[in-house]
């Protein structure tokens, strides 16, 4: 009985000492967010979205080889040498049409490893966090903005200043070959002649 | 009450039946509120801010939209099922508790029926929310409601003993089993001074016996740390498991309805029932309905408070804590308290 009593008495003291602690947060206030009212700031370094500012990019694809997990993926035109594609804000000129800049971001692992070796800084972690969406496909990022036809226009710019090129190469090449062979001739029409 | 009534009403029948549907609206409005309450306290206690959305004022409206949505919820009975029982199993439960009603003393002015053996006919007609309880647990054909209702026999039958040994020592020093005459006997303000004339304040033995009490009736309302009959954790949800839509809300309300009645039986006991704790200030019919509703529902509130203190009993634990400590101890006290009022 004796035991009773003391062991009933302790644990009366335990129970009161719990709903003091419980009243005390009764009172404090509530640390929720109302999320779709209210929204957190994000801190500055908070690792979202990605986001490209397509206009800075010279389509380097040094993100694209940086990303573990090979979520974005680049395609490039070289630019004919009639067009000036003008500079990056960071004073780079630009050299690449940027035909493809696609990144998956049901892929992407938030690792940041993409940011640091942008030489023109056009690919930030944006604070947006609200991207779901019923269709995996719907996380494909697409950031590029040149239309299909002027994707197709460029290429074949680019083909047909390469045939040029390879053309003016060529001719150059068989000229120097005709040159060198005149004077491959004439040496042995020389000693054609002197034989 | 009903003379009140007969001279508004001039059919004699509806009077009647609106004098016999008072407490059911009462213990209405009460579970409706008291379940968002319970939510707001959780939620308080827990620092969020629990429902904000429905109603205008945080959230109030909750539980009536919860309402409207069980009401709209399919009606599934399992195929094995003893159908009747199965049905039958919730309205009896929520019967027994609002029958129990009727022998409360809501204020000076209106009792249901003041019968000389008031606390005894509650006491016996709660005994039935055990039967309902194991019958939804067996009808639903379940091992897990069986195991959940064969819990609640256990504990409810246990529990029946402490809170019949602590009621019989008020019972002592009340010398009557109406509980309007033991409201009554409890009017003034002249203990020690300044304290109402309330038992527990009049006898040091009794703040045990109270103490018994409350443990007692929260074994007796399946609430945690007692709420072993549905513990969720490892019964799913023990005797209700099958139950779905508005028969499972019954058996809500009927928990927060047995809630009440065990409080306001608790308050008429220890506290006064409609008593004003200031004497003759604020007393009256009126105030009387509001003080004995505020006082039952501080305790509710301290039993929504221990919900979320305390972590739920094992089940030998529930027992030992019957057995072991509670009994002793409250047949012990029983004796003291027959001891104090002979040699006072």
């Amino acid at each position: 009985m004796v035991h009773a009593l003391k062991k009933s008495l302790v644990t009366l003291k335990s129970i009161l000492t719990g709903m003091k602690v419980t009243m005390r947060h009764l009172f404090q206030p509530s640390v929720t967010i109302r999320y779709p009212d209210v929204r957190d700031e994000l801190p500055e370094t908070a690792r979202s979205k990605l986001y490209v500012n397509i206009d800075d990019c010279i389509g380097c694809k040094l993100c694209e080889r940086a990303c573990p997990v090979n979520c974005i993926s680049i395609e490039t035109v070289q630019a004919t040498s009639d067009v000036d594609l003008g500079k990056t804000s960071t004073g780079n000129p630009k050299r690449f049409w940027v035909t493809n800049f696609e990144i998956d971001m049901a892929k992407c692992m938030y690792c940041d490893l993409c940011v640091p070796p942008c030489p023109t800084d056009c690919i930030t972690m944006v604070p947006e966090y609200e991207y779901s969406e019923f269709d995996r496909n719907n996380l494909l990022f697409q950031f590029s903005e040149l239309s299909p036809d002027k994707v197709e226009e460029v290429k074949e710019k680019l083909e047909k200043e390469q045939e040029e090129k390879q053309r003016q190469k060529e001719e150059a090449a068989r000229k120097k070959e005709a040159e060198k062979n005149k004077s491959e001739d004439s040496p042995a029409e020389t000693k054609s002649t002197e034989e | 009450m009903l003379n009140t009534l007969e001279n508004i009403i001039p059919s004699p029948v509806i009077a009647l039946l609106i004098f016999v549907a008072l407490p059911l609206v009462l213990v209405s409005i009460y579970a409706l509120f008291a379940i968002w309450m319970e939510r707001k306290v959780a939620a308080h206690i827990q620092d969020r801010l629990g429902p904000m959305r429905v109603g205008g004022w945080h959230g109030w409206a909750q539980t009536i939209a919860d309402m409207l949505k069980l009401l709209q919820k399919e009606d599934i009975i399992p195929t094995n099922a003893s159908r009747f029982l199965f049905k039958l199993a919730p309205f009896l439960l929520f019967a027994a508790s609002y029958a129990a009603f009727s022998v409360i003393p809501f204020s000076s002015a209106y009792i249901g029926s003041s019968v000389d053996i008031g606390v005894f006919y509650l006491l016996a007609i709660t005994s039935l929310l055990t039967l309902s309880v194991l019958m939804g647990a067996w009808a639903s054909n379940n091992k897990w409601s069986l195991l959940g209702g064969m819990r609640t026999a256990a504990q409810m039958v246990s529990y029946e003993v402490p809170t019949i040994m602590s009621v019989l020592s008020v019972l002592v020093v009340a010398g009557s089993l109406n509980l309007m005459t033991v409201t009554e006997m409890q009017t003034g303000n002249t203990t020690l001074g300044f304290l109402p004339d309330w038992l527990i304040f009049q006898n040091p033995f009794l703040l045990i016996a109270f103490v018994i009490f409350f443990i007692s009736i929260v074994a007796e309302s399946h609430r945690v740390p007692f709420d072993l009959p549905e513990s969720e954790s490892e019964l799913v949800a023990g005797f209700q498991t099958e139950y779905s839509g508005m028969r499972w809300g019954i058996f809500m309300l009927a928990e927060y309805a047995d809630m009440l009645l065990l409080s306001l039986l608790g308050s008429v006991l220890f506290f006064g029932g409609w008593n004003s704790p200031f004497g003759e200030f604020m007393a009256g019919p009126i105030w009387g309905f509001f003080w004995f509703i505020l006082k039952g529902m501080v305790l509710v509130f301290v039993m929504m408070w221990m919900r979320w203190t305390l972590p739920r009993y094992r089940v030998d634990q529930l027992m030992q804590i019957c057995w072991g400590f509670l009994i002793p101890i409250s047949f012990v006290n029983f004796v003291l308290i027959a001891l104090w009022e002979m040699i006072f």
